[in-house]
């Protein structure tokens, strides 16, 4: 690479208007994925201040700090916010950074669309953020927007909510056709489908997730706009419509969602564990095709999330059935990750940690999965602190710790430099301590009869809630050390070098750290 | 090494900590409980045969993770051997949790038949859902009551020592027999709500405009308590269900008593005239039982999908209209109609309460009798338009 002869990042511009100009106007793939990563973490803090808020609230019973009205806005947003503001553009920022460099493209093959994917986000951000500060309640009936408190109960914000939500999809539909394009059309010579790292592949299929969910969800919430406005009656059995309708449209949006949120962070492990196992990942072919029959179970499990609306015994058998068997691939992936660690030569440097963590924690969020799919038993769990367990595990040590891996792992590609170990180790000790006091005692919350939802709640469930706000607080905090971390690696730090990890093998390792500002014009060569 | 000791020190501070909350909370309930019912004793033993399934996958897992974490490190085993697949292992980790998913699911399938058989049932009770309460129907003996949170305000605004049923108390339980199959009806009236009694085994979604079935036979006598399942808007946390169960003997005097007591209810002192502190002091029950949940304690409400009661249109205008509002509700809007749900001394009190409270003076006393004259001729009126609805079981 003659990255000399190519501009670098350019670091001032004495300008603002032209430094504003430069990232509103960009369409290079890394200046889009940072975009995006940051994006990811300013709503990571707005989202999770929420979170503090509603815990802040649970942390005694009695009225507290928050009336139960606002308290429902904070779950709606926080859940909104962490589902589309969080995980999604924070895997979209890895996939643009990433994809490219690791299947050797020059870029995205849709660059300008890629400009206005991100660009539509913010917009939507800010429509949905707005309606805290409308006259009359911001959205108030949880992320799911069941019908009929979202239609004839709604607020008037709730259209707010509506356009920012069709804002995102379309953002992530572009996105995932970009991606999909790139990914098909822009591969080296020599990179073949069995060839794509792993990271590239699990990225492919969900955005075929994405292409097959994202206007269904489009779909449900034109749905509620008409029944709101247009005097329609899909969700409103007073005019031969059917509540329940919703909840199935909105989940067949929303399972394969699930797998959309975890499917890039499996991508992200399998490249961070055998790096730091300096062992090739076990049984590769399993883990591509493991990868593509969740995606297509995740189409026909959706109404296990609806079993106490009732239904025929045969649909309830059908969705427990599929929903059990998606523990078969998913185990699969586990099982080849902890084979894949087995007698490599491991050091656990601060993305090994986050991974491992990882492991273990989702492997305690899927076998709580499994007790879910148990049609009669999820009687008892269904709209429990139980859920709220099982979903945050396999969202945070899942999704979320899947994306801190990757980023530590990629900090000193994108950034040449070197994070600080220490302050990362930190982070993840702190991070993984405060997490598990936060939801683990939630599981007994829920097992012991405590909704989901509540602003308030009975004597017994006093003490549990007071330890997971206790946790709560105390991973809220461990993650400014991230922040911390984030800048203090891009403002210095010792030189990364082209590769600082022993173990690595794709393409990336190959590029000077930071990578200039357009890489591969001359695509690699695999043999 | 020296690493190795750091990790182990802090798996150590992490693993007491947990046991320390663990013990310091020794005397809660942790585990679901095994209930009182045929379904729900079922459901306690599908739970925790999955559960030792989970641990027992859980310690193959993690156990043959840290071992390579601990003999596989680098620093003990520097060179990585290359071997990255193995035809049989992958055949094996695909069909072991295939058949561990099959020993559960014969269970399952088993429970999911016996919970869906409501026939032969020997009692009927339809349940609605409200915002924010439950109306209990008993359908065969003409019983029918709605049953409110009664935590008292002052409680929940920390204002008072909380009670040992914290907002899990109501001012009209259900009460059912013992030894008999009971089978709900469930449905709602607004948004959708669900019924769950842990010691039942039973969550059914109340949806409107739909009735779906669950069914009880409570094998022990006792006081059941549970809560709304699904968030319903800003009362969701505030509407628990008590159930009573009962002796079949009990039972009977119970439904003797209550038909007597309807009777009672309708004949009692209709013509009473009630002074203003009485009014204002019913008032208050009944508007924070009511009404606070949408209008707010202090009358401010939630504009505008609550429209505020201080100083508006509706409390400060005429009474009669007011009163019509109350029975009737406003179509198009979150505001039922309370025909059915009060009474006139209620009606009459709650709306003195309005009309003088909030910076309200408009030094109104409303009686009873004048709600039952209005309500009266809505009825001939609502009469000649339709006929009231059967309800069809
Ligand atoms: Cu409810």
């Amino acid at each position: 690479m003659s990255s000399a002869a190519l501009h670098q990042h350019p670091h001032f511009f004495p300008n603002p208007l032209k430094w504003a100009a430069r990232w509103i106007f960009t369409t290079n793939h890394k200046d889009i994925g940072t975009l995006y990563l940051w994006l990811a973490m300013i709503m990571f803090l707005v989202g999770g201040a929420m979170a503090m808020l509603i815990r802040a609230e649970l942390f005694q019973p009695g009225a507290r700090l928050i009336d139960p009205e606002f308290f429902n806005q904070m779950t709606t947003l926080h859940g909104l916010i962490m589902v589309f503001g969080v995980v999604m553009p924070a895997m979209t920022g890895l996939a643009n950074w990433m994809v490219p460099l690791m299947i050797g493209a020059p870029d995205m093959a849709l660059p300008r669309l890629n400009n206005w994917s991100f660009w539509i986000l913010p917009a939507a951000f800010t429509l949905l953020i707005s309606t805290l500060f409308m006259s009359g309640p911001a959205p108030d009936f949880g992320w799911t927007f069941y019908a009929p408190l979202s239609t004839t109960y709604g607020p008037p914000s709730t259209d707010f909510m509506i356009f920012a939500i069709h804002l995102m999809g379309l953002s992530s539909i572009m996105g995932s056709i970009n991606i999909i394009a790139t990914i098909i059309n822009m591969r080296c010579p020599g990179m073949t489908w069995m060839k794509l790292p792993m990271f590239v592949w699990t990225w492919f299929v969900t955005a075929f997730l994405l292409l097959a969910v994202m206007p269904v969800l489009a779909g449900c919430v034109t749905m509620v706009l008409a029944d709101r406005h247009f005097g329609t009656s899909f969700f409103n059995a007073a005019g031969g419509g059917d509540p329940v309708l919703f909840q199935h449209v909105f989940w067949f949006f929303g399972h394969p969602e699930v797998y959309i949120l975890i499917l890039p962070a499996f991508g992200v492990i399998s490249e961070i564990i055998p790096t730091f196992s300096r062992k090739p990942l076990f049984g590769y072919v399993c883990m591509v095709y493991a990868t593509v029959s969740i995606a297509l179970l995740s189409f026909f499990v959706w109404a296990h999330h609806m079993f106490t609306t009732e239904m025929p015994v045969a649909g309830e058998l059908f969705f427990m059935y599929v929903t059990m068997l998606v523990a078969v691939p998913t185990g699969v992936k586990v099982f080849n990750w902890v084979t894949t660690m087995f007698r490599g030569a491991l050091t656990f440097e601060t993305p090994m940690l986050f991974a491992i963590g990882f492991l273990v924690l989702f492997t305690i969020g899927g076998c709580s999965g499994v007790m879910l799919s148990l049609a009669p038993a999820d009687f008892q769990y269904q709209d429990t602190y139980f859920v709220v367990a099982h979903f945050h595990y396999v969202l945070v040590p899942g999704s979320i710790f899947g994306i801190m891996a990757a980023v530590y792992y990629w900090l000193p590609k994108w950034t040449g430099h070197r994070y600080d170990e220490r302050l990362g180790r930190w982070h993840f000790w702190l991070s993984l301590i405060f997490l598990n006091i936060t939801f683990f005692p939630m599981h007994f919350l829920g097992l012991a009869g405590m909704p989901r939802r509540v602003p308030d709640y009975a004597l017994q469930f006093a003490d549990f809630n007071q330890i997971a706000s206790l946790g709560a607080f105390g991973f809220g905090l461990a993650q400014l050390i991230f922040l911390w971390v984030i800048i203090k690696t891009i403002v210095s730090g010792k030189a990364a070098g082209n590769k600082p990890w022993e173990g690595g093998t794709t393409l990336e390792w190959d590029l000077p750290s930071p990578p200039p500002y357009h890489t591969w014009v001359h695509p690699p060569h695999l043999d | 090494m020296k690493l190795l000791k750091k990790m182990a020190l802090k798996i150590t501070v992490f693993l007491s900590l947990m046991l320390v909350s663990w013990r310091a909370v020794a005397d809660y309930q942790l585990n679901m409980t095994s209930g009182v019912t045929p379904v729900s004793h079922d459901v306690y033993l599908l739970h925790m045969t999955a559960f030792y399934i989970s641990l027992v996958i859980c310690a193959v897992v993690f156990g043959v993770m840290f071992y390579a974490i601990i003999m596989h490190r680098k620093s003990r085993h520097p060179v990585a051997s290359k071997f990255d697949q193995h035809l049989g292992l992958e055949i094996t980790w695909a069909v072991i949790p295939l058949l561990i998913l099959i020993i559960i699911a014969i269970p399952a399938t088993m429970v999911v038949y016996r919970m869906n058989d409501t026939r032969n049932s020997e009692l009927v009770v339809k349940v609605t859902g409200y915002q924010w309460k439950w109306r209990y129907e008993y359908l065969n003996q003409g019983i029918s009551f709605y049953s409110n949170l009664s935590t008292p305000m002052n409680q929940r605004a920390n204002l008072e020592p909380k009670g040992e049923h914290y907002l899990l108390e109501v001012d009209q339980p259900l009460v059912i027999p013992v030894g008999e199959k009971v089978r709900f009806l469930i449905t709602a009236n607004d948004v959708i709500h669900s019924w769950w009694v842990p010691a039942f085994g039973v969550k059914t979604d109340a949806i409107p405009g739909f009735i779906r079935e669950a069914w009880a036979q409570v094998d022990t006598v006792g006081t059941y308590r549970g809560q709304c399942a699904e968030l319903c808007g800003a009362g969701h946390g505030f509407m628990p269900i008590v159930v009573i169960a009962v002796s079949k003997a009990d039972f009977a005097k119970w439904v003797a008593n209550m038909t007597r007591g309807k009777v009672n209810a309708d004949t009692m002192l209709p013509n009473k005239t009630w002074s203003k502190s009485e009014l204002l002091q019913k008032g208050r029950q009944t508007y924070n039982q009511n009404c606070a949940g949408c209008h707010q304690t202090e009358g401010k409400g939630l504009p505008p999908l609550y429209p505020a009661l201080a100083s508006s249109k509706i409390t400060l205008g005429p009474a009669v209209d007011e009163i019509q509002l109350v029975l009737a509700g406003k179509s198009g809007t979150a505001m039922p109609g309370f025909d059915d749900q009060l009474s006139d001394d209620d009606v009459a009190s709650v709306v003195t309460y309005t009309r003088n409270e909030f910076g309200n003076n408009t030094h109104d006393i409303i009686q009873p009798r004048q709600v039952a004259k209005i309500r009266e001729a809505a009825k001939i009126t609502h009469q000649s338009e339709q006929s009231s609805p059967e309800v069809n079981v």
